[in-house]
């Protein structure tokens, strides 16, 4: 358990950015599930909810999720279910539990850059931007390559996706239901072009643009042999080889919903 | 620092340390349903609604419960004991430490979900976790309660 002295329930966010800028060990407070297991010691733990980033909002051709909107609300607002396939409440709906899903916000779980992050696997099919206080919007693979050291000083907003119309799809292993998973993988579609991306490798989610061009080509072979190509690494929950096989027959079936959906319209 | 909260219905104005989680303060203020299972946010024991959705509070800061409205098994006695006589009924009640969790769950569950089938139910309570019973007999006495059915 991490230890707290003070406690700023910011009302504005440059209030919270500057109580950021003040001692290195202040921290934004997302869910609290990770922070809560590590013991590190903060000085001023910064609460952002109050602050109105827990709206989902479709404005100017973008989808808009605040930082602190929880991955519950992801899953039951009605709008996402019509957008993108259902790919986003498909995306978390097995994390831990409601009430876990209650706490964590998309924030957090962007902020984290984990790997095992289902989410994160569904936002990089989708044309997705994150949004810091100070360093303004960035296409996700930007924020992903930040020197960690350079932005941890940031606060992340909220991300945007852009309404572009596509179809996509996401699916994960799971050893037992509610635990991280294995393995997963996303697949969407938007016109011609398609995007891929294999998740909990263990390390983070990436694109497979060899695999997009494959299925471009409509050649699914092709696109399993690239998504075997990438590098996986064994850990308790199952080795890379396994990873490698499982990865492989996720992609395809993400990519044969989207192709089944396309048959039926 | 001060926080300002009303848990089944009643007002508590109290200081609190900053980094103190609500299930502790919930504990402090005599709300023992509140049980502390895994520490890994993962078991569900320590569920409790705040503003009506079910939270894991061993991982909700008490201090972002700020104003707003905490309910616990002590707020909502008849109902849970309605349902307790459910589980009773189908042998689901075992070493009981899980109950107070699953009960808050459940009743969130009955309030948010309409008509479930029994996959939906098994989603919505997949993050209360029992050590005892292999969840068989919780679901009969679950779908049994949501049906309003016989004991």
């Amino acid at each position: 358990m991490y230890t707290i002295k003070t406690y700023l329930m910011a009302q504005t966010l440059e209030e919270a950015y500057s109580a950021l800028q003040k001692n290195k060990s202040n921290v934004i407070l997302g869910g609290c599930g990770w922070l809560k297991m590590t013991r590190k010691r903060f000085w001023t733990g910064i609460d952002l909810s109050g602050l109105g980033l827990d709206r989902i909002e479709q404005r100017d051709g973008w989808l808009e999720i605040g930082a602190m909107v929880t991955l519950r609300q992801l899953e039951t607002d009605p709008a996402l279910r019509g957008l993108f396939g259902g790919i986003l409440p498909r995306s978390v709906e097995r994390i831990v539990g409601v009430q876990f899903r209650s706490c964590a916000t998309v924030g957090g779980s962007v902020w984290m850059r984990a790997g095992f992050s289902d989410l994160l696997t569904a936002l990089s099919v989708l044309d997705t931007e994150v949004e810091l206080y100070h360093a303004g919007r960035m296409p996700l693979e930007a924020f992903f390559a930040l020197p960690r050291n350079r932005e941890a000083r940031d606060i992340l907003t909220g991300i945007r996706i852009r309404l572009d119309g596509r179809d996509a799809a996401c699916c994960s292993m799971r050893n037992t239901a509610t635990d991280f998973p294995v393995v997963g993988a996303a697949v969407s579609r938007c016109g011609p072009g398609w995007s891929v991306a294999v998740g909990a490798r263990p390390m983070r989610a990436v694109r497979v643009p060899e695999a997009e061009a494959a299925l471009a080509a409509g050649d699914l072979q092709a696109a399993s042999r690239a998504v075997e190509a990438l590098g996986y690494a064994g850990n308790l929950r199952g080795s890379a080889d396994y990873r490698r096989k499982v990865a492989q027959v996720l992609v395809r079936r993400a990519a044969e919903e989207i192709l089944h959906r396309e048959g039926k319209q | 620092m001060r926080i300002k909260l009303t848990v089944n219905g009643r007002q508590f104005d109290r200081h609190v340390p900053a980094d103190m989680m609500l299930l502790d303060f919930l504990r402090e203020q005599g709300f023992v349903s509140v049980k502390r299972g895994c520490e890994t946010s993962n078991c569900g024991l320590c569920t409790v609604w705040v503003d009506e959705h079910p939270v894991l509070s061993c991982t909700y800061p008490a201090a972002r419960a700020e104003g707003k409205r905490v309910t616990t098994i002590e707020g909502v006695t008849p109902e849970a004991e309605e349902f307790g006589r459910f589980l009773a009924a189908r042998g689901a009640e075992q070493c009981g430490f899980c109950s107070p969790g699953l009960v808050m769950t459940v009743l969130a569950m009955r309030r948010e979900l309409r008509n479930p089938d029994e996959q939906q139910v098994r989603a919505y309570l997949a993050g209360n976790l029992c050590r005892c019973s292999g969840y068989t007999s919780q679901l009969a006495a679950v779908m049994s309660f949501l049906k309003g059915g016989d004991r």
